[in-house]
């Protein structure tokens, strides 16, 4: 979208608020049943909330309010829409400013307060009533989750023309940023390593977050690259050991030029030692490359190279 | 046993122009260095009864055989490892002249290495196969590990942790071979030297190697003849004998990312080959007057200095740094200009320059020279050459 055509987004969000503001309180509909003992039951238990002034009748005969109130936090419950709304729901001033955010991209949405007052406790029997008041827009404001408005209304609660509750609630309605990283993990990893029954067990092994060196079944020899056959005692019974996933820097380099398919320059190439006794070749990542050196102690991490390949990376270890 | 030193001889070299984009096909560069090397002997194709090149040429040997006009074969060979096969395929014929399987053989490499298949460039294909070289490569391609510069960096770093070696050290490599070059009318660097700063300088390729480490990339072809030394004394050149021819790989080797052996700092398929031509010919590294050393990316070039017994380990930066490769040095190292300065024909123009040091007709002709020693491909199952003068 084009600056201009941003700040007349703007103007018309703001424009829109102004209205909605100036409608002012907007009655709901009552709520489908009174306060009741059933619903404080399910919800006491639900919440962990064992006060009998809520539930025990002759608990709360004895108690200052002298019969059953509900718990305060419940006044939301009162006056909720079920799961299938029915028509029923009567439209507030808050609903045209959610439609106008959702049509010009600010899909997304979090709540980010919700403040309740309570004038009183309420008693079995009382039938509420919401009137929503949409107090306020404010954007757009560059947040972690994208760019967005805040909105902000108010509702109060009614028992006859009595207000019981109030309610302060905001959201903030944002345009969700470009998720790029999921395209591009599913994009296949063009350099593929050639497996073959030799190497299987290596790579299965890295599919399960194990660093395997292959040991001679025979002579217990330790060799990587394994191969078929051990060099030591010619046998072709193989075996191997879960390395301890240590190392040390032995060699390395940082590769500039010329690109390579699948990787962003520059990048660490490193020969690592394992305290096993043999060598492994691998990445070094989250360090800057001026910061790798020989000697230097890693550790291995695995890395997801696309939806089939994990590639064992190496780290430093004080990370 | 049929005796191999000095029972043959380089007769005959030719090339096409060294360019970056030669215009034609590789099979024709082949044909046409083919044609100049027998020029060059004074021999015709129907001379000619066996061919060898290298694994990774394009041009099969029977291509060539048709388009030069040479008519029956008894023997074709071919030599694997890449640039390590440019003395052995001078050992292969030279291994049949002295057998009787053939009597006159022409080795050959033509590529577009520019203008077509840039060795330089990832290929993501070379990891992709369960051959035994495609498992190799499988332990270090995907991590991004995939270029001849890269591989031979890894190396070098060690090599420099071991021995407090630093890049200007390899740059006085490149320095000296651009110096070279620039004296030689048929190098692609014809009249443009470098200095260490301008080394320095060149962006980095795979560090610790910056550009001006690699060798350049070239189109172009060389052909060369081998015949007996016997057969060779009647024809139009005085020969370039044989005195000694020899391949070598190493225990522990992968194709050029040997790094599972205990050390990293050597090039220990060079000291096999090295080995082997001291014994063949009889000679010592006192008795080389100017090398043809290898040199696609320059550290090797330290470690060949070492690795063939010219000075010890580690010492070869000072061996450089007080000018002994160059052309009025301790051992005048490749005097056209290598493959840094001359151009990149997978060493088969170093066994060329050879030859023209042996004849005396170099352009940077090195005073008395009756020997000289010539590397093949560093890095990777290799092979190496002692030609001699009568
Ligand atoms: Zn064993």
């Amino acid at each position: 979208m084009t600056a201009t055509a941003e700040a007349d987004l703007h103007d018309r969000l703001m424009a829109l608020a102004e209205r909605q503001i100036a409608v002012g309180e907007v009655r709901g509909v009552a709520a489908a049943d009174p306060v009741n003992l059933p619903m404080i039951r399910h919800w006491a238990a639900a919440m962990g909330d064992a006060n009998p002034v809520y539930t025990d009748a002759e608990a709360a005969a004895g108690s200052a309010h002298g019969e059953i109130v509900a718990p305060p936090a419940m006044i939301q419950v009162w006056t909720m829409p079920g799961v299938v709304r029915d028509g029923r729901q009567a439209t507030t001033p808050v609903d045209d400013v959610l439609r106008a955010l959702d049509g010009s991209g600010y899909t997304g949405v979090v709540a980010t307060n919700c403040e309740q007052t309570y004038h009183r406790y309420l008693r079995l029997g009382e039938r509420l009533v919401p009137a929503t008041r949409f107090t306020g827009l404010a954007g757009p404001k560059r947040t972690a989750l994208g760019e967005g408005y805040f909105v902000t209304w108010n509702i109060t609660w009614y028992s006859q023309d009595e207000p019981v509750a109030d309610m302060l609630f905001r959201v903030l309605k944002f345009r969700p940023r470009e998720r790029k990283t999921k395209p591009e993990a599913r994009e296949p990893y063009p350099l593929k390593p050639a497996i073959n029954r030799d190497t299987a067990f290596f790579w299965e092994g890295v599919g399960r977050g194990e660093l395997l060196i292959q040991r001679c079944a025979d002579c217990g020899e330790l060799r990587h690259p394994p191969g078929p056959v051990c060099p030591s005692c010619r046998s072709v019974e193989r075996t191997h050991v879960v390395a301890s996933g240590v190392g040390e820097v032995y060699s390395y380099v940082v590769h500039h030029n010329p690109p390579v398919p699948g990787r962003s320059t520059p990048f660490v190439v490193a020969v690592v030692e394992l305290p096993e006794g043999v060598r492994i070749v691998g990445n070094v990542v989250d360090c800057p490359p001026e910061e790798v050196g020989i000697g230097m102690q890693v550790r291995v991490t695995y890395r997801q190279m696309d939806d089939e390949l994990i590639l064992p990376m190496w780290v430093p270890q004080e990370s | 046993m049929v005796s191999l030193p000095g029972s043959t001889a380089v007769a005959g070299i030719g090339a096409t122009e060294f360019s970056k984009q030669s215009g034609r096909s590789e099979l024709q560069l082949a044909a046409e260095a083919v044609f100049a090397a027998l020029d060059d002997a004074g021999l015709s194709p129907s001379d000619v009864d066996g061919l060898v090149t290298y694994t990774q040429d394009t041009n099969q040997e029977i291509a060539v055989a048709r388009e030069v006009g040479i008519g029956d074969l008894t023997f074709f060979s071919r030599v694997h490892y890449g640039g390590g096969a440019a003395c052995g395929t001078v050992l292969h014929a030279a291994m049949a002249v002295a057998t009787g399987v053939a009597e006159t053989v022409v080795c050959y490499r033509a590529f577009n290495e520019r203008s077509g298949r840039r060795f330089g460039q990832p290929d993501a294909r070379i990891g992709g196969e369960p051959s035994s070289q495609g498992l190799e490569m499988s332990w270090h391609v995907p991590y991004g590990l995939m270029t001849p510069a890269a591989w031979v960096a890894m190396f070098a770093r060690r090599y420099m942790h071991a021995y407090g070696v630093t890049s200007e050290d390899f740059g006085r490599v490149a320095v000296a071979m651009r110096r070279h070059a620039a004296t030689n009318p048929a190098a692609w660097f014809h009249g443009r030297p470098i200095t260490l700063e301008e080394h320095q300088a060149s962006r980095w390729i795979a560090e610790p190697l910056h550009l001006l480490d690699c060798c350049q990339e070239s189109d172009g072809a060389v052909a060369l003849v081998v015949t007996s030394a016997e057969r060779a004394r009647d024809l139009r050149r005085s020969p370039a004998l044989i005195s000694a021819a020899a391949q070598g790989a190493g225990a522990g080797q992968l194709m050029m990312t040997s790094y599972y052996r205990d050390d990293m700092t050597g090039l220990p398929e060079m000291g096999v080959v090295g080995r082997r031509l001291w014994e063949q010919s009889g000679l010592g590294p006192a008795d080389i007057q100017t090398a043809i050393l290898y040199d696609h990316f320059t550290p090797f070039v330290l470690t060949q200095l070492e690795e063939l017994g010219f000075c010890g380990r580690g010492e070869a930066r000072d061996f450089v740094a007080g000018g002994g490769i160059e052309i009025d040095g301790r051992l005048p190292v490749n005097p056209h200009g290598g493959q840094l300065g001359e151009a990149y024909i997978h060493g088969m123009n170093g066994i060329a320059e050879a030859v023209r040091q042996i004849r005396g007709t170099s352009v940077n002709q090195v005073a008395a020279v009756r020997n000289v020693l010539v590397t093949a491909g560093t890095g990777v199952p290799t092979s190496g050459l002692v030609l001699s003068a009568e």
